[in-house]
Parts: structure tokens; sequence; C-alpha cells
């Protein structure tokens, strides 16, 4: 299965690659190819789409606000159930896109008892076994996955209600709500992470490259893997260098110092007054 | 408008008091069915269809007199025909279904729509299907499977105890239809006593030691109340539950865990701010250092010349 799996992703991400580009600029790695791309926005798209109309029904404070983005709360309730049938389409196919890179590894364990560490930017660096995906993101993968599931089973009986049980419709209601809460918080982490949290992430998804500084950053064992190089001694080196390069600037800033500078020579004075 | 205040205080040139000044009416209203007096006629269905405007149809044969399995979007009146064996003998059931106006109703618990379902003062729970999203969850909520959906309109229907004859002081079309008068209209107050009357006759006169009021108060009593020969079994009527209940995803769940649910959500938010401003990004090492056109101390220098 997961041969064939494998086969059908690399011929949708060829297809893909001939119909989008990335562009791999001098001092960039690849990333995400179109196709992981398009599947991610896609998956976005929905998702920001279920949610919304989705918190309309959820809680009576929310929906006034939000029925009217999808044309009142009887469109919100034809809307909801596609976009999260469209949710559950896409994902299945980032689901097997993904399934690989995401395995659980030992090392994914070790990231998850040093999530400490990570949430304080106690270490600069990331773990040096940090691959593709770190356990965090790994983490939140298999939230949505087992989440799409229970959307997907729990939303079908609830798309027609009216010819199932009673009894079931009740307890399926709150797994709705429970997957989309479990969600809504690997939601708001992934967002701030992949934005304000850390800088040049975002790139991955638009352009698909990320430079090679946040590749030894972030992941330097995927660093090691495409680049086949050390992500420490790369990391060293280009420290020094630019230790270097900052001593270099300064002493010929010293060499040229303006002598027409009104504060000129008598600077510790200027400030008096 | 509430009627109590049109009641009259002072009538001009009226020898002697007026009369009903001071009488207070409990505001709650009751449909009372006497299923033991019930002879299965279905005027009630028919007034029902024909006030409400609803169409005339096809009937169900199913080897019964009963017009139809269950009470259908368009058809809120029915009286399910039950074939019982009492004592080696035949005994016919003949109770008239339709919605039991619950004093704490399940339908508008798990209703999600602002405004589409409402419980009047007097009790009358009322479909409002402007307001109506077409959702159904009312008829998960709802322990007598009464609210009835409407695929072509996908708006949710139900019996109104007849709202709008109510608040013009009628009674409903299926009371006025009664040729038995199994059917009363009342208030609350006064249809329980008369129907606990009509119990004990029940008990100490016709035999049915079991005799009792149908007032179900694990939904905080119903504006629809039943005498059965029987009260110890409901179910034999039709299906009636002994014990209704809300599932608890629409009483505990929607008005706690959801609360919760948002709360958490908003802390989540607001925890990443908080992350933001106290730990900040993550930058891609080593940081690329600003490029400085002035010393800093220039800079200060500047800044303090114009305070």
């Amino acid at each position: 299965m997961s041969s064939s799996v494998e086969r059908f992703d690399e011929k949708a991400r060829r297809k893909f690659s001939r119909h989008g580009q990335t562009v791999v600029h001098r001092g960039e790695l690849l990333r995400h190819p179109v196709y992981t791309r398009v599947l991610h926005w896609c998956v976005a798209l929905s998702f920001i789409l279920s949610l919304l109309s989705g918190f309309a029904i959820y809680s009576p404070w929310l929906y006034r606000w939000l029925a009217p983005l999808f044309g009142g709360g009887p469109m919100t309730r034809f809307l909801h159930p596609w976009f999260g049938l469209f949710f559950d389409i896409f994902f299945l196919f980032q689901f097997l896109n993904w399934f690989a890179p995401m395995h659980w590894t030992g090392a994914d364990k070790r990231w998850v008892r040093e999530a400490k560490a990570y949430v304080t930017n106690r270490e600069a660096l990331a773990p040096e076994d940090t691959g593709f995906f770190n356990g965090g993101q790994k983490l939140y993968f298999w939230t949505i996955a087992v989440s799409a599931l229970f959307f997907l089973i729990t939303g079908v009986l609830l798309w027609f209600d009216d010819v199932v049980a009673r009894w079931i419709v009740a307890v399926s209601y709150v797994l709705h709500d429970l997957a989309a809460l479990a969600m809504l918080a690997g939601f708001i982490m992934h967002i701030y992470e992949g934005t304000a949290a850390q800088p040049g992430t975002f790139q991955a998804m638009t352009n698909g490259t990320v430079t090679k500084e946040w590749a030894w950053t972030h992941h330097p064992a995927w660093y090691a893997e495409v680049t086949g190089r050390n992500p420490r001694e790369d990391f060293e080196q280009a420290r020094h260098s630019q230790a270097e390069r900052h001593r270099s600037m300064e002493a010929w800033e010293r060499e040229h110092k303006p002598t027409n500078d009104p504060h000129g020579d008598k600077r510790p004075d200027a400030g008096m007054p | 408008m509430d009627e109590r205040t049109m009641q009259i205080q002072e009538i001009s040139a009226h020898p002697g008091p007026v009369a009903g000044q001071g009488t207070q009416r409990a505001v709650e209203v009751c449909k009372y069915i006497d299923v033991t007096t019930c002879i299965g006629c279905k005027a009630c269905e028919v007034a029902c269809v024909e006030w409400n405007d609803h169409p005339f149809r096809e009937t169900t044969f199913d080897n019964t007199y009963q017009t139809m399995p269950s009470t259908e979007w368009n058809y809120w009146n029915l009286i399910k025909f039950v074939e019982h064996e009492r004592d080696g003998n035949l005994m016919w059931l003949m109770r008239k279904d339709q919605c039991m106006h619950c004093e704490d109703p399940g339908c508008l618990r798990a209703c999600p729509a602002d405004g589409a379902i409402i419980k009047y003062e007097n009790g009358i729970v009322d479909f409002q299907q402007d307001n109506c999203i077409g959702c159904g969850y009312c008829i998960s909520g709802c322990p007598f499977d009464i609210p009835k959906f409407n695929p072509k309109t996908k708006k949710v229907f139900k019996c109104t105890l007849c709202s709008d004859r109510v608040g013009q002081g009628l009674e409903p079309a299926c009371i006025k239809a009664c040729p038995t008068g199994c059917l009363h209209f009342g208030t609350k107050d006064d249809m329980v006593q008369i129907a606990r009357t009509r119990a004990t006759q029940l008990q100490k006169e016709s035999g049915f030691a079991n005799a009792g009021v149908y007032d179900p108060q694990s939904v905080g009593g119903t504006h629809v109340i039943y005498v059965l020969h029987d009260i110890t079994k409901p179910e034999l009527y039709g299906g009636l539950p002994s014990n209704p209940v809300i599932p608890p995803s629409y009483t505990v769940w929607k008005w706690l865990a959801k609360p919760t649910g948002l709360a958490m959500a908003a802390l989540g938010i607001f925890a990443v701010f908080f992350h933001r401003l106290t730990v900040g990004p993550k930058v891609p090492q080593p940081e690329s250092e600003p490029v400085l056109t002035h010393h800093p101390d220039e800079v200060e220098a500047a800044r303090k010349e114009k305070p």
C-alpha cells in the first residue's frame, strides 16, 4: 500500500511541478514543492472556512458575528458540511503526501521531553537530531489526522441528523466539538510558529524555499540530509565569518572616520548642554 | 399584548361592583387529554390540518386505524392506536400525539440559531421558521420525537399549541373539534386539578388502580398532560417515555463546556501574544547584525541635542 501511495505522490508532485515552479536562490534550500504548497493552502482555506462557519453554529455568542459572513444562518448551515468535506478530501491527500516524513521516531520523543527548552528559546539551535519535521509539527499533524477522522464520521451523522438516531446525534455533537477544539489549539500555535515566532518560516509555504541558516537552526538533521554537510560546523563557520566581517567593517570605519564631522574628535563633549 | 392589562377596572354609571375585578388567573396554559374517553374519531387531526392550512393527504394503512406511522412536518396531531390486552380482553389505547410543550424544552436547549425557538410565558414552545437554519439539532433534543424536518424548505415544524389562537383568547383547534370532551384547555393549575380528579375517579370507580396523570417532571412538567389508565406503563401508549430526558450534550455540554472551550481558545491566542512579547521570536542563527552607519554613542549624542 505504502509503495502505491509513494508512486501516486511522486506522480502528483511531478505533475504539479510542471505547472508551477520553485525558484531556489543562492543560499537557499527547497523545502516544499509546488504540490505540497497547493495542498497546504487548499487545506488551510477549507479549514478556515469550516472553522468560521462551524463557530457560528458552535456558540450563541458567535452566531450573530459569524453567520453573516456566509450569508446568514441557513446558508451557514448549508455550507459548513461542504467546507468540512472539502477539508477532509484535501487533508487526505496531504496525509498521503506527508505520511512518511511524519513518522514518529525516537528523536521526536526526545523533542517532546525538551519541549520546554523549545518554548522558552533556551537553545538558539534545535537539537541535532531534528529532521524534516520536529516533534511538535508531527504532534500537530497527527492531532489533525485523528480530528479529521472524527470530523468526517460525526459530521456525516450530523449532516443527516433528521434521520439518524437521537442519541447518536447527541454524542456526535460533543465529539465534533472536541475535535474542533483540539484542532483549534494546534491551529493557533501553528499560525504563530509559522509567522511571528519564527521569521523566515512563512516563505517555506509561499516560495517553497528556506535559507540555509533557517535550515540548520530549526531542522539540523534535515539540513545534513539534503546538503551532506555538518549543520553545526556550517553554523560555526557562518558565525566565524560574520564576526570576521564585522571586525573588518569596524576597522574600515575607524580608518575612514570623516574629518568634517561636527562632533569630530571632541565627541565626548558634544552632548553637553 | 398581555390580556390582563385589558381587564375592566371601572365602569361608568354602573350599579354595583365591577364583575371580575381583582381576579387573578394563572398565566400558564395547558392542554389536558383524557386518554380514557378518546373514541379515536380523529376530529382533532382534521381540525389541526384545517386550521394550520396543511394539505389533506392519503393515509398510510398499516393494519390499524392510525392515519400514519408518526407525525410529520405538516401533520402535527396524530392519534396513536394501540391494541392492548388487559385481563384477556381487548383494550384499545388511543392517544393523541403532539408537541408536549415542555417546561424545559429539549428542542430549545439544542437549538444553535438565535431566535429560532421561543417559549412564551404561558408555556407554549413555538418555532420561528424565519430564524431556523435547518440544522435539525432540535429533533435530537426532543424526548418525544416531535419536531419534523421539511426537506424542501430546510426548516423544522411542529405543533404550536395554536399559539395564534391562544393569543387571541381562543382555545386550540383540536380542543374545539373534540366531540367527547376528552380534550380540555385552560390554566395549568386547573387542568392538573381536573386531571387528578379524573384519575382518582378511574382508580375508585372504574377499576384502573394504576390510573394517573402524565406530567413528567424530568422535563419540568409539560403543558400538555394526559390521564392514562396505567401511569406506570406510558410506553404502551404508542411510545410515550416514562422518563423523558434531554441529552446531557445539550445541557451540560452546551452551557458549561462550550463557554469553557471558547475561553480556552481566547486564552490560547492571548498566550501566543504573551509569548511573542516575553520570549520573542526564534531567529535563524547566526543573526545578521544591523549595519550601523553611526556609532551608537553618536546616535545618543544627536538625540540629546534635541530634547
